[in-house]
């Protein structure tokens, strides 16, 4: 039995990054990732981590560079953001992915502004949807620190070579005190092969990184890149029973179900809201409600058959999202579920909400309220497909 | 490895002239093949790397246009971590824009963090790349395709940054100012600067025969008047003092080097060209003076 151990969220991944032995570590401090990179640095300091670089550079577009460059030579390399820092990083996210460098990088979820806020929601990673990362989304700090050992082990494997993002909720995940499994070294070193890419800058052998593309090559090497995507999602799912295998814990791969074979009613989240809309089921179970819980654990790639096959026999589909697409008035989650369904024989209403923007906080009577819409719109069709769920009218 | 001793090697689509290929083959030639070269977007990455092809035969990197003193930084810190730095020499190739304009967050931030790599500003004093814009290193009058003389304009307004001195202010042990018409004092130095431990700064002045409005053949010839003018001075600065000036022999005006130049036409035809020369002129007479040329 594993010891557990109080810590903060950001303690217990930074722990997890120390023992997945990084040789880089570039660093931008940005709330609420600071204490991620604080420990890392202390780490460091106290000679924990090997020959690991700890560079504090001058900002977050550097920090991404620096990855970059440090990959390429060879380095297994780590870093975490949020919010405007991953915004900042977006030209430089794009040319990661083209480059095919296995970057892993936390993504301490935050609000975008204007207007500013620190706290959390998804806007910021659900931003960079389309920059070629693999996208995780962790439901607690547990989640969130073994998390990091599956994004190298996923994102290093020859046939897939993307960056990936470990995305877990600021404030709520980074900065909760719970008990944790810290990662044990020996266990992590068996999970977690040493980095040895194919191709490094290495004057014994030159290699060109960065050619330019023109038209008659360039989508091929576009089209390359989805079919890294498509090796990841066989792969996150090995590496998850592979993780299960040696430290014994799983928190599903692609996606993860909570009551959902009999499910009429199917929310579906990712994040640290998962916890309290898993509360809300039992409860509502106990009651006799047959309402089930998808959490989707891979955005990025999106796990289109695996939903599919979750989902089909729901009488309704609630997507609960942390993000809008401003002018379509839909969160992410809702948009690709529905387009997941389309073209399929599955005919099944889509009830999408919207919550938690900018740390709004997501009580359990919330969610119960947004089932029981749901059960009247089973019965009388939905008459808005996507709304607020706890916008304040009062205040417009 | 193309079969070539080049280091850079020829067949790349630069133009005839180009000042970008002289300074990469030269330098290539000075550090030798245990180095390791990151270059921002811009005309040498183009021209050296259409896929499948690639004039290097040393490893080389390209990621973007604002970000190759980062990237350089990461290189470093990748060998260093992994025990491979030993003598490899990591050289960034940057112009004046990706330098002086863009990318000079990542410059300032990777020499103030102390890493061990050589930055070599290769400058063309525009845009060239994307058709010949202004860019921070455009000199006073010049015109660019977005500083053209009009009725209400004499092209260029302001004067080219000072980017050796904003390296010198970073506490480089080693900055140097050089011309791609000077191979032999661009191979020393750049060779010294990648000899020297820590962030060195090297600032080539490369006269672009598309961008400044001149005949391919004459590239040496315009790049030896700018330094005889006193337009450019060539030094080395070493922990922030002065220790060698390029002498000039025989001072030539700065109208020659204008002259031979379209960029700087319009100053000969336009009513107040006399008076602005006579600034320019001025500018090189303080250079002289300053550094004692």
């Amino acid at each position: 039995m594993s010891k557990l151990t109080v810590v903060e969220g950001s303690y217990a991944v930074a722990h997890a990054v120390k023992v997945c032995r990084p040789d880089v570590i570039p660093a931008y401090p940005i709330t609420p990732q600071t204490h991620i990179v604080e420990e890392l640095s202390q780490f460091a300091a106290n000679g924990e981590i090997g020959a690991c670089e700890y560079i504090t550079v001058e900002s977050e577009f550097s920090a991404i560079s620096v990855l970059i460059g440090a990959s390429a030579a060879g380095a297994r390399t780590y870093s975490a953001t949020t919010s405007q820092g991953l915004a900042l990083m977006h030209e430089v996210l794009f040319n990661a992915s083209g480059m095919r460098l296995p970057l892993v990088m936390t993504v301490a979820n935050r609000a975008m502004s204007a207007p500013l806020s620190i706290w959390n929601d998804h806007q910021d990673s659900i931003a960079q949807r389309d920059v070629g990362w693999i996208q995780l989304y962790a439901e607690d700090p547990q989640e969130t620190a073994d998390m990091t050992p599956q994004a190298y082990k996923i994102c290093e494997d020859s046939k897939i070579m993307l960056p990936a993002m470990a995305c877990f909720d600021g404030f709520i995940l980074t900065h909760v005190y719970e008990p944790v499994v810290l990662l044990e070294q020996d266990l992590t070193d068996e999970f977690l092969p040493p980095f040895a890419p194919e191709h490094i800058l290495d004057p014994s052998n030159p290699k060109t990184f960065g050619a330019f593309a023109d038209p008659s090559i360039y989508t091929e090497f576009r089209y390359m890149q989805e079919l890294g995507m498509s090796a990841a999602l066989k792969k996150i799912e090995t590496v998850a029973d592979e993780f299960n295998e040696i430290y014994g814990r799983y928190y599903g791969g692609l996606i993860d179900g909570y009551y959902l074979d009999d499910a009429e009613i199917v929310l579906v989240a990712m994040g640290s809201v998962i916890g309290t809309i898993k509360d809300v089921i039992d409860e509502l179970r106990a009651g006799g409600k047959k309402v089930g819980l998808l959490k989707i654990r891979s955005f990025r790639p999106f796990p289109t058959d695996a939903i599919r096959d979750a989902v089909k026999n729901a009488a309704i589909i609630v997507p609960l999202d942390k993000s809008i697409s401003i002018g379509k008035y839909e969160g992410a989650l809702c948009t690709e579920i529905k387009a997941s369904l389309y073209n399929t024989r599955i005919d099944i209403p889509v009830l999408g909400y919207i919550f938690g923007h900018g740390g709004r906080d997501i009580p359990p009577e919330r969610i119960k309220k947004i089932v029981s819409e749901a059960e009247k719109a089973i019965v009388s069709g939905i008459t808005i497909e996507s709304s607020y769920a706890d916008l304040q009218e009062e205040l417009l | 490895m193309n079969k070539t001793t080049e280091l850079f090697a020829p067949g790349h689509r630069g133009c005839a002239g180009c000042c970008d290929a002289l300074a990469a083959k030269f330098m290539l030639k000075a550090v030798g093949e245990n180095c390791i070269v990151v270059t921002p977007t811009g005309c040498l990455e183009v021209f050296s790397t259409p896929f499948p092809e690639s004039a290097w035969n040393v490893p080389w990197i390209h990621s973007l246009f604002e970000n190759t003193a980062a990237v350089a930084s990461g290189v470093e810190a990748a060998l260093k971590a992994l025990g491979r730095k030993n003598d490899t020499k990591i050289l960034a190739i940057g112009g004046d824009g990706a330098t002086i304009d863009i990318g000079i967050r990542g410059l300032s931030g990777a020499f103030e963090r102390g890493h061990d790599f050589t930055y070599v500003c290769v400058d063309n004093e525009a845009y060239m790349n994307t058709g010949v814009q202004r860019s921070g290193g455009t000199p006073f009058a010049a015109t660019t395709t977005t500083t053209p003389a009009g009725k209400a304009s004499f092209g260029n307004l302001r004067p080219k940054k000072n980017m050796p001195q904003i390296m010198i202010a970073h506490g480089s042990p080693y900055v140097a100012t050089t011309s791609v018409a000077y191979p032999k004092d661009m191979m020393r130095k750049v060779k010294k600067a990648t000899e020297i431990t820590g962030p060195t700064y090297v600032h080539v002045h490369a006269p672009c025969t598309t961008g400044w409005g001149f005949d391919g053949s004459k590239t040496i010839e315009l790049g030896r008047l700018a330094v005889q003018t006193a337009l450019w001075p060539m030094m080395e600065i070493e922990n922030g003092e002065i220790t060698g000036v390029h002498k000039i022999r025989n001072k030539r005006p700065v109208g020659e080097y204008l002259k031979a130049q379209k960029r700087f036409k319009h100053l000969f035809s336009i009513p107040e060209g006399a008076e602005i020369i006579k600034k320019i002129q001025e500018l090189a007479d303080w250079n002289a003076d300053q550094y004692d040329l």
